[in-house]
């Protein structure tokens, strides 16, 4: 039998109706596989006693014959930008210090609703604020994968951000699932690093309440899984409409798992010119053509389709992202929760506890959106960043009159060093060149695992559809999952078994 | 460089953060760097086009005038990192 902590949603479902195994069995062999596994830091916060405490109810459940959810026993991580009742909350930051939210997030409680297992909070860059998960007040993620040639052998590798953590611990063996939130790529991106799905769906799709803040107009939780069909289930568990979110859309969640059907026979498939850079790593390229390829094998149209302001996208989005952060983590003030400071006047102690409080990037995005919010600034860069971002959105508009969906990289490298590209914020903001854009327009976008580079490090595609068309995206995702055929697992030191 | 030493001091008060002053040089460069690259936006022509703020088009819903939570005091102090006789405590603010 497969190892309990290798299993899928949808093998783990078939697993407990068929009583193979219970839910707390699974629990278990999770908080065994979290303890083995602290190297990876994946973890801030593990929860073993809520998790055996939720397994043991869902085992309870099925013995009962009571109405089961759709994740009923699933063991998740939960990333630790999501307030959880009761369970302290950090954004990997160290102002949240000792922060014990009393409520739970929308999101996280649809989850629990639908019998899902909570394993722990899951490492990210503060405030979600990176992409490679060296930001975090608790240290580094490393990568559970491990390069097996070239110059990065033997080095521990970054897992992507913001959601490293939920990656890392999915792709690692720590979780047979995870939550993530993408405000420029934050679950995409790690999911390509790390070997995984990650699905960032239409902003609106999933609430925002209860989820810590950084830029409000961009901020879309998702799910982080081992397979397209996983993602499909997860999300369903989570999206709907929440009255506590007034951004969070009135519409009905479809079944996604029943629209997965494997067949994108006839559907159009846009191919974005822009998206070809100068300096393209020719393996990135040539993955991309080999899912062009497997998607014209499987019935699709490819057309070449133009984003022309593409190229403005990430400049508009470190603007737009920055200003919105500035104004939401203004409520780090060191009187209502989190660290403190003291200083000799209030003002004082507001400027200690935030020096203090926030990390480097941090400071350096709430000055940026600080400054571009400031008088003189505002219509210079702020307006002139949103403006761009309807140009950015139009061009989206009137490619999907032409197609079904877009195919393209997910990320323009695979994973890297830990402690490389660390003292250039510009370097490592292009990291996120292919999902930003997205993120701007608000639209859903998918990463999934199509193949390993030369060093035996996994790649991504990404496929992006219409606003409230995940069952699209998810489609063809499917069907390019079927034709990779991606098995390949990161053996933590003893390197990829493919 | 388009931000000095004193423009960052100046942003850094208005955001309520201290920097160390030995600190603000460096972060100087930093910044000016990411602002020189965003400068690329003005090569746009974006008169006329609307600036997107979000992107949901729908109004913002409306709820009944209510009360819909309270009398969880304890809750909300819960987390402060002082409070007295149920109010959040604060440095002395005036004289």
């Amino acid at each position: 039998m497969t190892k309990l902590t290798d299993l899928t949603i949808a093998g783990a479902r078939d697993g407990l109706n068929n009583s193979d195994f219970s839910a707390t069995e699974l629990a278990e062999a999770y908080i065994q596989a979290i303890d083995a596994g602290g190297d990876l830091n994946a973890y801030i916060t593990a929860t073993p006693d809520v998790a055996l405490d939720r397994a043991r109810a869902s085992d309870d459940r099925r013995a009962k014959d009571a109405p089961l959810g759709a994740m009923d026993g699933i063991p998740i991580a939960m990333k630790d930008l999501f307030c959880t009742e009761g369970v302290l909350t950090t954004a990997g930051s160290h102002i949240l210090d000792g922060f014990v939210p009393p409520y739970e997030s929308t999101v996280s409680a649809n989850l629990r609703s639908a019998g899902a297992v909570m394993l722990g909070k899951t490492n990210l860059d503060e405030f979600a604020m990176g992409s490679a998960n060296i930001t975090s007040y608790f240290g580094p993620v490393k990568n559970p994968w491990k390069a097996q040639s070239g110059p990065l052998v033997g080095k521990d590798l970054v897992p992507g951000g913001s959601s490293g953590g939920s990656a890392a611990a999915v792709a690692g063996g720590l979780a047979m699932a995870a939550t993530g939130t993408d405000t420029g790529g934050s679950i995409r991106q790690p999911a390509s690093f790390c070997g995984i799905v990650g699905l960032k769906p239409t902003y609106g799709r999933c609430s925002r309440w209860g989820v810590v803040a950084f830029a409000s107009s961009l901020d879309q939780a998702g799910p982080m899984t081992r397979t397209v069909q996983d993602a499909a289930i997860m999300l369903g568990a989570m999206a709907g409409h929440d009255p506590k979110d007034s951004t969070s859309a009135p519409v009905a969640v479809p079944d996604f798992e029943a629209a997965l059907n494997g067949d994108v026979k006839g559907l159009t498939i846009g191919v974005p010119k822009e998206y070809k850079m100068d300096a393209m790593d020719p393996e990135i390229q040539a993955l991309w053509d080999q899912g062009i390829a497997w998607l014209q094998a499987a019935g699709c149209t490819i057309k070449e389709v133009s984003l022309p302001h593409t190229k403005y996208a990430l400049a508009a989005y470190y603007i737009v992202a920055p200003a919105e952060a500035s104004a939401n983590l203004a409520r780090y003030d060191g009187v209502r929760y989190g660290l403190r400071v003291a200083g000799d006047s209030l003002d004082d102690m507001y400027m200690n506890t935030r020096g203090e409080g926030f990390g480097d990037e941090v400071q350096r995005r709430i000055l940026i959106g600080t400054y571009a919010l400031s008088s003189g600034y505002y219509d210079a860069y702020y307006i002139k960043a949103q403006k761009v971002r309807t140009l950015i959105a139009n061009d989206f508009k009137t490619a999907f009159e032409k197609v079904d969906a877009i195919l393209t990289p997910t990320a323009p490298s695979a994973a890297f060093a830990l402690g490389e590209r660390q003292d250039d914020p510009l370097a490592m903001y292009l990291n996120d060149v292919f999902t930003v854009p997205t993120s701007l327009a608000g639209l859903p976008g998918i990463s999934l695992p199509a193949g390993l580079n030369g060093a035996g490090l996994p790649l991504g595609l990404q496929v992006i559809g219409r606003a409230f068309d995940e069952a699209t995206v998810l489609n063809v995702a499917g069907a390019l999952e079927t034709a990779a055929c991606f098995h390949a697992l990161p053996g933590t030191d003893k390197g990829a078994a493919s | 460089m388009s931000l000095d030493k004193d423009t960052v001091k100046n942003i850094a008060y208005l955001a309520r953060i201290r920097v160390a002053d030995d600190k603000l040089e460096p972060m100087a460069g930093e910044l000016s760097s990411i602002m020189d690259w965003i400068e690329q936006l003005q090569e746009l022509d974006t008169e006329g086009v609307e600036p997107m703020a979000s992107p949901v088009a729908v109004d913002l819903p409306q709820r009944k005038d209510a009360v819909t939570d309270g009398n969880c005091q304890d809750a909300v102090l819960k987390n402060a990192p002082d409070s007295e006789d149920s109010f959040f405590a604060v440095p002395k603010v005036v004289e």
